[in-house]
């Protein structure tokens, strides 16, 4: 679906990605994680063209999108539904307007038509009977829940979440994830999900990488993340996910987390 | 002989530092001045780019135009009333009191009338405009508008360029007639000028070509506070914040504001000594 090849960018006069390559197979949900300005919302914006690569290709479907022209480009972005680290719901607008708007744009669907997309996406995201109140009116989790239903109201190929359940409370976390993994079943969409949130990645994930050095120095499986030897990949998942390693049957990481608590 | 080599060295380095430091400053505002032109450029080419949104175009016509006419009467009232006291006095002691009404009229509407709107706009609405989209920048909207394939230029700043361009003539209109509205109260209630005569001298000197600069000079305004302001707002740095987006939002007042006087003196040389223009 999504293949990235030898990308580097540099971003306010430090290289942050540096020569990284990663693919994104059709139809799983691949988590993205790293540290905070590893350059994970970076991919994000490269994957959707928001911003251009110093070097390297991003090819979706087999076309490279910085060759694209702008039209070709906004008709690419069609297949992505992104949402924001703050959600960057339009203040000015109503949850209705927001949700519908893609469609409103692009579409030559009558209001109804809109208003009855809406709702069914709003359904999607437990916010029935919200369409009316402004973006002010919504608390954290409302507000991201809205993003998501304006990033699926077009019918995405690819749902990108940036940084899903950052400022969030945990039950509003544990919803927050509940609604990938529903959203990812029910609409059978590839998603990406850029988080340093653990509980948050392992709970969603059927595939995982880990960025470090501006390039992926692992990727697979959950699993198979648990069980990779790699000093940067166990000190970052056993300090963000102590309760999924103890579960494994890695011993050298069981040991240490267990010296940890110990500690 | 310990102190032989440092002076040397040091004039060179300090010579270079400043060849570094003023070559940056140089192709930073050159660089600056190049995204602007490519920003202003994109801008009027996607004025005939179709879709063309007239919903976006009829509520900034409103909020630039409807909301800022109290303001502008007022301002303009305010001009006039000062501009007619001044006059007379002036006037009267080459004993040409008798002219204050071609003296309201033809200031008003050849310099005073489209640059007092100019500033009103420039600081309400420019201001506003980047403080706006500034907000948009910082909060992702206008990332979330391009990701939604919606071109961000097409869809926030030709509604805004066109309201300007459109709303500053008319409201210079008002500004202008209410400055002789306000010249006309102080001429006759004030300084018991016949309000007969002064009528006549504002009709006699309203001519034509003085009402075409009056509006060439206001739309001119209007497209710089308009471009300005929305360049401002899209350019701030993300990580700036609610800081940036205040500099930012002083930055564009302040921009504007010169370049109303500077299309002033430019217009005034094209159209009167160029054009020769009455």
């Amino acid at each position: 679906m999504i293949q990235i090849k030898n990308l580097w960018k540099s971003f306010e006069g430090k290289q942050v990605l540096k020569g990284l390559d990663l693919h994104i197979p059709r139809g799983e949900t691949l988590v993205i994680m790293g540290r905070s300005g590893c350059g994970k919302s970076l991919l994000l914006k490269l994957v959707t063209g928001l911003m251009q690569p110093d070097a390297g290709e991003i090819l979706v479907d087999g076309e490279e999108i910085s060759g694209l022209k702008f039209k070709e480009l906004n008709h690419m972005r069609r297949k992505f539904g992104l949402l924001f680290q703050s959600a960057a719901l339009f203040d000015s607008m109503s949850v209705e307007e927001n949700v519908g708007f893609m469609l409103a744009q692009h579409t030559k669907l009558s209001r109804a038509q809109i208003r009855e997309i809406v709702i069914e996406k709003l359904h999607l995201v437990d916010l029935d009977g919200t369409e009316h109140l402004r973006p002010a009116e919504l608390s954290g989790g409302m507000r991201k829940r809205v993003g998501l239903a304006r990033a699926i109201a077009f019918d995405p190929e690819v749902i990108l979440y940036d940084e899903p359940t950052t400022g969030l409370d945990p039950v509003t976390c544990v919803e927050i994830n509940r609604l990938i993994q529903s959203l990812h079943e029910k609409l059978e969409v590839t998603s990406v999900v850029v988080t340093h949130d653990m509980d948050s990645a392992f709970t969603v994930a059927t595939r995982m990488a880990m960025i470090h050095s501006g390039k992926i120095v692992a990727f697979g499986h959950p699993n198979e993340m648990l069980e990779n030897d790699d000093p940067i990949l166990q000190q970052f998942i056993l300090l963000g996910a102590p309760e999924q390693i103890l579960n494994v049957s890695n011993p050298v990481l069981k040991e240490f987390i267990l010296n940890l608590r110990e500690e | 002989m310990a102190d032989q080599p440092s002076v040397p060295q040091q004039k060179p380095v300090s010579l270079l530092r400043f060849a570094d430091f003023a070559g940056a400053r140089i192709l930073y505002r050159l660089s600056g001045f190049g995204r602007a032109s490519i920003f202003v450029f994109r801008t009027l080419a996607l004025l005939f780019k179709p879709p063309f949104q007239l919903n976006l175009l009829v509520r900034q016509l409103r909020l630039i135009g409807v909301d800022s006419l109290s303001v502008v009467l007022v301002s303009g009232i305010f001009t006039g009333i000062v501009l007619a006291t001044q006059g007379y006095i002036q006037l009267s002691d080459l004993s040409a009191e008798g002219q204050i009404g071609r003296f309201v009229c033809v200031s008003l509407i050849k310099e005073l009338g489209p640059m007092v709107t100019g500033f009103v706009l420039a600081g309400r609405i420019g201001a506003s405009i980047t403080a706006e989209l500034g907000t948009m920048k910082v909060t992702e909207q206008i990332d979330a508008l391009s990701v939604m394939g919606t071109d961000p230029v097409k869809y926030l700043v030709v509604p805004r360029f066109l309201a300007c361009a459109y709303m500053l003539p008319i409201l210079t209109v008002f500004s202008t007639f209410s400055g002789i509205a306000g010249g006309y109260a102080v001429a006759v209630y004030l300084f018991n000028m016949n309000g007969v005569f002064f009528m006549k001298q504002v009709q006699s000197y309203l001519y034509i070509s003085s009402i075409c600069i009056s509006l060439i000079k206001a739309t001119s305004f209007g497209m710089a506070i308009a471009l300005v302001g929305c360049y401002k707002g899209f350019t701030i740095s993300v990580a700036g914040g609610a800081e940036g987006v205040g500099k930012a939002t002083t930055g564009s007042a302040v921009v504007s504001l010169m370049l109303i006087l500077v299309l002033d003196v430019l217009l005034n040389h094209l159209l009167f000594t160029l054009l020769q223009l009455k």
